[in-house]
């Protein structure tokens, strides 16, 4: 179909233009700290001389464009420069922290998905109920809640002495393999499931009453097909196919979530190392994690639009 | 409900079925005979549409709590101070001492007195929410006016470059540009607003792309209007009811937002009274006194699900309009 191949490769294409402003963008604004590199390394009272050496050995004597040049060639192969609070290369450094945050959103991911589906088609199939109406006004509130404040929340709710049935904050024992420490993981999945789940929950709802009242339902209705058989056969998977595309648009913010939510509960992930990268203006440690979110941002969201351009039949074949 | 969906007349839908009661006021060819920028006309009509909508959203029960819980944190935020016992940055009781009659929600970490703090700490909260989100509307509404209202090869670059801030997680981009300047104030309201530019941008030029097909829009730019005119004195007003809308969303988000950011150390610096710096600052005693984080904790909450709760409200008022009046 050249249509459709059309559609995705402009679309492609569009991704990796953002990808490349995104790098653009990160490198300029780290590029643009006042004081420069060398000078945060070595301290107010570096002489000149030493200022000059440090200078050349990190390139920052090398116009912009050559350094970023060099960069952006650093961050395709995999090397991220040093970082400077720990002298050590960024890669190394955020291996563990990338893998446990991965854990961590793929945990989310894995719980708020079917759950979301759930209650949401639930909600729409038993719409205007009491269980609705109590789901309508659960996710209205959820929604409106920052992350921290539903972490904090459960915090309070479960692991202070009044219920203490987990841990507040996640001291991860690096010997340890996660797996075997999953009470830790606990808290933080849970906030992000409560954080992320509502957007889903609703979009099901409304995607499952809009498929009811639709005509093939009720000719199977009519039809004397038994009414489980109609929901798993026809009604479920139609409702799911719309909420796909908003499926992937919340697993891409969970990308973003994990930053305050890892620093609610101490996480060790990538969320904690950009905050104190922050905090030291480590700029390696900065413009990697930065660009590792806003990279799986612009990729969940690309995702996104290719699932919807692939399930709508108007945009498959090309016609508006 | 079913039975608003067909409208009335049956006819096409007119530009003048805006407002439910539009159509009985003044009909299109003797204003846009007149005098197009003749101000009585363009302030009712503007008045018009969300005033209607406000009184349309009051009517939800969900439009009611939202806004008692708003008002309940727009009055402990303005009155607080008056009524506060002690100073927020006085030293009254030992640190994290539990609640006595000099300090009725005890200690923080410092030992100061949590109930003084919690009344001083929400203006920041509330004041520098409202203002990123008037910042963020402001440059999103004349974004996607721009890009709604332009030649498509601008809609085009301008649309393209806010995907690039898009990609950016809002507390990513923030973060960011803090580690570039430092948490100044004035940056991370500025970020904050800037980060919303692009979401309500997009919202601005969908509304748009639906109203300048319209008729009056047609007459006005055949009357050798100026483009920019139009676009805020003629299409503005009438997408008044989505911004009011979109307003609502992005003020609870910046009220996430800035009260995360003074609660990951960012925002507001000690040792001023902030809600979201009072988190930081007392966790590590949250189970010793629970209070100075439970009550900033449940503040925030209260504020971000009463704004939200009002803005659902006037979301569906707006539905409700649009279907009175069989504009889709």
């Amino acid at each position: 179909m050249p249509p459709l191949l059309k559609i995705l490769i402009r679309r492609l294409a569009l991704g990796v233009l953002t990808l490349f402003l995104v790098s653009l963008l990160v490198f300029a604004a780290t590029q643009a700290l006042p004081g420069d590199t060398a000078r945060a390394i070595l301290g107010r009272d570096a002489t000149p001389a030493r200022l000059a050496t440090v200078r050349k050995q990190l390139g920052l004597d090398r116009p912009a464009v050559v350094q970023y040049g060099v960069w952006l060639k650093g961050v395709a192969t995999g090397n991220m420069g040093k970082s400077l609070v720990a002298q050590e290369p960024v890669t190394k450094l955020l291996g563990n922290r990338v893998r446990n945050s991965a854990i961590l959103v793929l945990l989310a991911a894995l719980i708020s998905v079917p759950l979301s589906i759930l209650i949401g088609s639930l909600s729409g199939l038993l719409r205007d109920r009491w269980f609705d109406s109590t789901t309508s006004l659960g996710t209205l509130g959820l929604a409106a809640l920052p992350e921290f404040v539903i972490g904090l929340l459960l915090v309070m709710l479960l692991a202070t002495p009044i219920f203490h049935i987990l841990p507040a904050v996640s001291y991860v024992n690096p010997d340890v393999s996660l797996w075997h420490q999953l009470n830790i993981l606990v808290l933080p999945v849970a906030t992000l499931v409560l954080a992320v789940s509502p957007y889903m929950v609703r979009i099901l709802r409304a995607s499952m009453i809009e498929v009811l009242e639709s005509e093939y339902v009720q000719m199977a209705r009519l039809k004397g097909m038994p009414e489980r058989i109609v929901l798993r056969r026809h009604a479920l998977p139609n409702a799911v196919i719309p909420a796909i595309q908003v499926i992937a648009l919340n697993l891409a913010w969970l990308a973003g979530g994990v930053v305050v939510v890892e620093y609610v509960f101490n996480y060790p992930g990538i969320g904690t190392g950009l905050i104190d990268a922050v905090s030291n203006r480590d700029v390696p440690v900065i413009q990697a994690i930065v660009l590792l979110i806003a990279g799986l941002y612009v990729g969940f969201n690309l995702l996104a639009d290719i699932l919807q351009i692939l399930i709508s039949p108007r945009q498959r074949t090309g016609l508006q | 409900m079913s039975d608003n969906l067909i409208p009335v007349n049956g006819a096409p839908v007119s530009d003048l079925d805006l407002g439910p009661d539009a159509g009985l006021g003044e009909p299109l060819e003797p204003r846009l005979g007149h005098d197009l920028g003749s101000a009585p006309a363009r302030t009712k009509r503007r008045r018009r549409e969300w005033v209607q909508l406000l009184i349309d959203a009051v009517h939800y029960r969900r439009t009611q709590i939202g806004l008692v819980l708003f008002c309940f944190i727009l009055v402990v935020v303005l009155f607080g101070p008056y009524v506060a016992p002690h100073s927020p940055y006085q030293f009254v009781v030992r640190p994290f001492a539990h609640p006595s009659s000099t300090a009725l929600l005890g200690g923080d970490s410092l030992g100061r007195d949590v109930l003084s703090r919690v009344l001083y700490g929400g203006r920041s909260v509330l004041g520098l929410a409202i203002l990123a989100t008037v910042i963020g509307l402001g440059l999103g509404v004349s974004l996607g006016l721009l890009a709604g209202y332009a030649r498509p090869a601008i809609d085009d670059v301008v649309m393209r470059l806010l995907d690039v801030l898009l990609a950016f997680p809002q507390i990513v981009f923030v973060l960011l540009m803090v580690s570039v300047l430092g948490p100044r104030l004035w940056l991370i309201v500025l970020t904050v607003g800037l980060s919303h530019a692009p979401r309500v941008a997009r919202v601005t030029r969908g509304a748009t792309l639906e109203i300048k097909e319209r008729d009056f829009i047609k007459a006005a730019e055949s009357l050798g209007v100026s483009r920019i005119k139009i676009a805020f004195a003629e299409i503005l007003p009438n997408i008044s009811s989505p911004l009011l809308v979109e307003f609502g969303l992005r003020l609870t988000y910046s009220v996430g937002l800035i009260a995360g950011l003074s609660f990951l150390g960012f925002g507001m610096q000690p040792p001023t009274a902030d809600w979201g710096l009072m988190i930081n600052e007392n966790a590590l005693g949250i189970s010793i006194q629970p209070y100075s984080v439970f009550i900033p904790v449940a503040l925030i909450a209260i504020l971000t699900i009463g704004v939200n709760l009002a803005t659902d409200g006037l979301s569906r008022a707006m539905i409700g309009i649009e279907r009175d009046t069989g504009a889709s």
